[in-house]
């Protein structure tokens, strides 16, 4: 383990030359020294941590825990609206649709109605026609009766004169009557 | 150590770097400024660096350095909780002291020129002796007697349990030794190995494989600087368990 060139010494002392001999972790001369600062570095690093570095990260930890539970919760929340939304949607649009094929049938009914009384209004036009008709031909008829008669009272005076006689106005017509009644 | 073997002519010295020295001259008294004293500090600031500067913003989306140390936080508060236990989480800001100091003081340590304050028993032997004890005394504060109850293991054979006992007890004031010792000796083999390597570059012949080895030491270094930090702590963990938790094993 020695190198053999050295003062030893030189090399006793460690810390002397520049050089070791042997484990300068060995050398108990520089022990305290070492002991010391190692605590005072110690001391330092841990009123570091447990002052400012672990308080703060575990704050910055905890705080990012929550913001994630929260973003979380909202989420759910978000989610739960958009069902409930979904289910107002859906809600409406069958409440529409009942209405829809309500106002259909009211508006068929209304339709059918004024059919109805269109239909009826017609009907009683056309009634009315019809009776105005038949009576237009009733009198038609009587006319058409009337002159019958007048046509033959004239026939029969024409007759009657052309063969010579001379008619009695009043037994022609009473003539006329009885025949045509006959 | 290093400089019988190939060559007589050239020297490596591998122990060079963990040399204690006064950076204003002088002796090395216990108030002296040295080395250790710059690296030590320059650890503490990293530290402050990253979990106090780098989380500054306090975002609620983090920045990248914010990130770094969330994830160190929520690591280590992890480990804790799982390992130490709830009541161990009281406890959270000693071990992230111990985590953060040893894992920045063995990264800047491979820095090339740096001292690395570590790789001294010194060191690692008062953070496993402040573990140690002050697992014993809060274990005997909280729990009084039942805390030596741990070494009476009841779940062997009667017969056994006194040898158990002693076996316990001895595995337990061993701790320190094994806490400490495991420590400053990865990092203090590796950076010699390092060096010697880097010693071995100076010769024309072997400098291309040396570069190459020193390269994949130090990647191997850095795993191990990792690592050791979070073995530390994970030891301080379980031992904190023995004082806190409810569960003997």
């Amino acid at each position: 383990m020695a190198t053999e060139a050295h003062d030893a010494a030189a090399g006793a002392a460690g810390h002397g030359g520049g050089e070791a001999v042997g484990m300068p972790q060995l050398d108990i001369t520089t022990f305290p020294n070492q002991i010391f600062w190692l605590l005072v570095t110690l001391v330092v690093i841990y009123l570091v941590l447990s002052r400012v570095a672990l308080p703060r990260i575990g704050a910055v930890l905890a705080e990012r825990k929550g913001t994630i539970t929260n973003d979380l919760a909202a989420a759910e929340e978000l989610k739960l609206k958009a069902v409930a939304a979904e289910k107002a949607y859906n809600d409406a649009l069958a409440k529409a649709r009942t209405e829809a094929a309500r106002i259909v049938a009211a508006a068929r009914a209304d339709i059918q109605r004024d059919l109805d009384a269109a239909t009826a209004e017609a009907d009683a036009k056309i009634a009315a026609k019809a009776a105005e008709s038949e009576r237009a031909i009733a009198e038609i008829r009587a006319g058409a009766m009337g002159a019958v008669t007048e046509v033959a009272q004239d026939t029969v005076q024409a007759l009657v004169a052309a063969l010579g006689g001379t008619a009695d106005a009043g037994v022609v017509a009473e003539a006329v009557q009885s025949r045509l009644k006959g | 150590m290093a400089t019988e073997g190939e060559s007589g002519g050239f020297a490596i010295h591998p122990m060079d770097q963990f040399i204690v020295k006064p950076l204003f001259g002088g002796e090395v008294h216990w108030y002296s400024i040295t080395n250790v004293t710059l690296w030590l500090a320059l650890a503490a600031l990293a530290v402050i660096a990253v979990m106090v500067l780098g989380t500054r913003r306090r975002a609620i989306i983090p920045s990248r350095s914010q990130s770094v140390a969330e994830m160190i936080y929520g690591f280590i508060h992890n480990m804790v909780e799982d390992v130490a236990g709830h009541d161990g989480v009281r406890y959270f800001p000693y071990v992230m002291t111990l985590f953060l100091f040893i894992l920045f003081a063995n990264l800047l340590g491979l820095i090339p020129m740096s001292f690395t304050t570590t790789s001294h028993v010194a060191v690692t032997v008062t953070l496993a002796l402040m573990v140690f004890l002050g697992v014993t005394i809060l274990g005997l504060v909280r729990k009084g007697p039942a805390f030596l109850a741990m070494f009476w293991v009841t779940s062997a054979p009667l017969p056994l349990r006194p040898v158990l006992a002693v076996i316990e007890v001895v595995s337990y004031f061993v701790r320190p030794v094994s806490h400490s010792i495991r420590l400053a000796g990865n990092l203090m083999a590796g950076h010699a190995v390092i060096k010697v390597f880097a010693g071995f570059a100076s010769m024309a012949v072997l400098s291309p494989v040396a570069v190459g080895a020193v390269t994949a030491i130090y990647g191997l270094e850095l795993l191990v600087a990792v690592v050791q930090a979070y073995v530390f702590t994970i030891l301080t963990c379980v031992y904190l368990r023995d004082a806190v938790g409810d569960a003997h094993h």
